[in-house]
């Protein structure tokens, strides 16, 4: 593993850091975004006397952003072909419906009780479900040429009432014990064995990916990062991703589970008690999964590149014989699916499936995706911004109810916090244009 | 080019009408290799929705498409370029929040042996066919938005001649350059025509015209006036076919010739 001194040595010499930076490539914006969360962080963490940046608390703020951050990742895709979905809340808590009902109703009747595959029969039904409702939606915008905020709002009210209408507003509960591990919880965490070899893993693939990166950059004699860039990128990288474990793996079960645990096992409490660590949560690692894939989807495939292209210029897209209301089907269809998880991972984590469950949801996966630079003019937008945007505006909720804020008031700031990031964006790109 | 050859494209009885208006009637021309048809007329005579009709932006109410002799079946943009017609428009048709790579190769990614898109080797194309056409462009990695005027011309150049067109539709492709571009643009159309690329270029410049095209064809309200060999007519006669219709002897008259009076009406837009 490279990991580096690097900013304890660079600290007090600017220049270099900055020439070391600008090597990297990486997007400036997103570093600015980065560096907010780390204020806001640290501003909790100050006023709360001590309380936000614990193992604890990072790892609740890390369970909490993901369903938010699972749908923010398609929800990127959907503004930059100049699209909206306004009706992902309302996708969510239908199709949790659904899911729950199969899980709790359907199955046990067919399979037998807590059987070991009604989780996956459960997911599967609900992601194909959510493919195809999402898909509908996006035949009627791209082949019927019904905009896509109509359509969607439309899908806003239908799927809401579709979510009472499956169990006439009775909640389901309990949900399948395997099925429950998606939504986190001590059970609900891989543990510190497997956190660890999750994060050296990605770490191993992102020293890879530079590698070849910059082999192939070689093979064609283009310009080269200089190798401390690409030492310092990488190494930054493998720094967050090991600091992440580390702090997942330094929240232990709470006492209770614990007992529970060893009593199920069989095991004697040793004298001090036992410390198991949590690990990462699953519907962190689910989000994080989501994220890379639909990153990669976008960058590096042309499914993604047309996104793009359709965004920028819808006319020069179709000249160029794109099947622009094909490509736009497809995005709104990952954007079902994606509805589908997050759904999956929010009953999961309730234990419970309720027809209101993801209710504005779709708010804020767009003010996530908007702070996170997702332009609504189309044509620009990251995934990686989207996400960060997720945890920034869970960050400023946690906070704030750490801080016991009214939640009226949590509104507002969330509410004039989005307005602000979108102005400070605008006025980012104006200046980088004049640049 | 003998007149015995079999024509590169050959369009007859083109029609396209826009809500009952006549974008486009019964309009004949046809294209040989290594020739420069230039299309010519006022605004609004249809030479744009011609072009378009050939490279499948729109599609035809009537008439047939002859590419080498054979009918052709051109439904989209797709199409065309499966028969080798590459368009440079008007409006550029760039993407511009993409750098100049994706632009160029948009629609026909190169893709590496997993079905990703091979950025490496488009941009390696991109560089070595952009040295080519316009050795100032350097900034490879920025979306076109950051290039100059220009510049995205001929980012919209190289698109068209990178996958070896056999048949090349320029839009007015130098409306947007300086003089010193507009003459490398020039040449570069005399370097295809010489590769045996057949050319229609659409230009309001009639010393463009005369200057680059081996005949010329003029339209007025949708229909043709008549096509001439550039060496057989003086400038003040393609002006008056422009102008008013008014075809001299050494052109084939078509349809559209000397019927002014008639459809004034249709010019007012």
């Amino acid at each position: 593993m490279n990991l580096l001194p690097a900013p304890r040595s660079s600290a007090h010499r600017w220049r270099p850091l900055e020439t070391v930076l600008k090597a990297t490539e990486i997007d400036t914006r997103l570093l600015g975004m980065a560096g907010a969360l780390m204020a806001i962080w640290i501003g909790f963490h100050v006023l709360s006397g001590g309380l936000f940046l614990t193992p604890r608390n990072l790892w609740n703020l890390s369970v909490q952003s993901s369903s938010v951050a699972i749908m923010a990742t398609g929800m990127v895709l959907v503004i930059v072909t100049r699209n909206i979905d306004l009706s992902i809340g309302s996708m969510l808590g239908f199709i949790g419906m659904i899911m729950g009902v199969v899980q709790a109703d359907l199955l046990p009747k067919l399979i037998g009780f807590d059987h070991p595959a009604t989780w996956a029969l459960t997911l599967v039904a609900g992601l194909l479900l959510g493919i195809v409702l999402g898909g509908l939606q996006g035949l009627l915008i791209a082949y019927l040429g019904i905009p896509s905020f109509i359509v969607t709002l439309g899908g806003l009210l239908v799927w809401r009432g579709g979510a009472w209408w499956v169990t006439h507003g009775q909640t389901v509960a309990p949900l399948d014990s395997t099925f429950r591990l998606l939504g986190g919880g001590p059970e609900g965490a891989i543990g510190a064995f497997w956190s660890w070899t999750v994060g050296i893993a990605a770490c191993v693939a992102v020293a890879l990916l530079l590698a070849h990166g910059r082999s192939r950059r070689k093979k064609f004699q283009f310009p080269l990062r200089p190798l401390a860039a690409e030492v310092f990128l990488g190494g930054t990288i493998c720094t967050v991703i090991l600091a992440a474990v580390a702090v997942a793996n330094a929240y232990p079960w709470p006492i209770g589970s614990v007992r529970r645990y060893a009593e199920a096992n069989h095991l004697a409490l040793p004298e001090g008690g036992l410390v198991i660590a949590h690990g990462i949560a699953i519907p962190v690692l689910i989000a994080v999964g989501v994220g890379v894939a639909t990153s990669f989807l976008a960058r590096r495939t042309r499914f993604g590149r047309y996104a793009y292209a359709i965004g920028g210029n819808p006319e020069a897209a179709e000249l160029a014989g794109i099947d622009t209301r094909w490509a736009v089907t497809k995005i709104f269809m990952l954007m079902g699916l994606l509805a589908a998880i997050s759904g999956a991972v929010s009953i999961a984590r309730l234990n419970a499936a309720t027809n209101a469950e993801g209710t504005l949801a779709e708010l804020l996966v767009i003010a996530a995706a908007v702070i996170g630079g997702t332009s609504l003019a189309g044509g620009v937008g990251t995934v990686a911004g989207a996400m960060l945007g997720a945890v920034l505006m869970q960050s400023l909720q946690s906070g704030m109810v750490l801080l016991g804020v009214d939640s009226p008031l949590q509104s507002i700031v969330v509410g004039a916090v989005l307005v602000i990031a979108a102005w400070l964006d605008i006025l980012y790109r104006r200046r980088r244009q004049q640049a | 080019m003998g007149a015995a050859s079999i024509p590169l494209v050959e369009m007859r009885d083109i029609s396209l009408s826009f809500g009952g208006v006549h974008a486009v009637e019964r309009a004949s021309i046809d294209l040989h290799a290594g020739e420069v048809l230039a299309l010519v007329g006022h605004n609004g005579a249809g030479k744009s929705t011609l072009v378009k009709i050939l490279s499948g932006a729109y599609r035809r109410d009537g008439g047939t498409v002859r590419i080498g002799g054979r009918e052709a079946a051109i439904a989209n943009p797709r199409d065309a370029r499966q028969y080798g017609i590459e368009t440079i428009y008007q409006t550029l048709a760039l993407a511009d929040n993409i750098d100049t790579a994706a632009n160029l190769f948009l629609g026909r990614e190169l893709r590496t042996a997993w079905g990703t898109l091979d950025d490496i080797a488009m941009e390696a194309q991109a560089r070595r066919v952009m040295a080519r056409i316009n050795p100032h462009l350097q900034r490879f990695k920025e979306p076109v938005r950051a290039l100059s005027g220009g510049q995205r011309q001929s980012v919209a150049i190289a698109r068209a001649i990178l996958f070896d067109a056999r048949i090349l539709i320029m839009d007015e492709p130098m409306a947007a350059l300086g003089p010193q571009e507009a003459a490398q643009v020039g040449a570069l159309i005399r370097r295809l025509k010489a590769d045996g690329i057949g050319i229609l270029l659409i230009s309001h410049d009639i010393q463009t015209v005369f200057d680059l095209a081996d005949r010329v064809c003029v339209m007025k309200n949708g229909r043709v006036v008549g096509t001439a060999r550039i060496a057989d007519v003086t400038k003040d006669e393609v002006l008056g076919m422009i102008i008013l219709g008014k075809c001299p002897p050494a052109a084939t008259a078509g349809l559209g010739a000397m019927e002014t009076s008639r459809v004034n009406s249709q010019e007012v837009n």
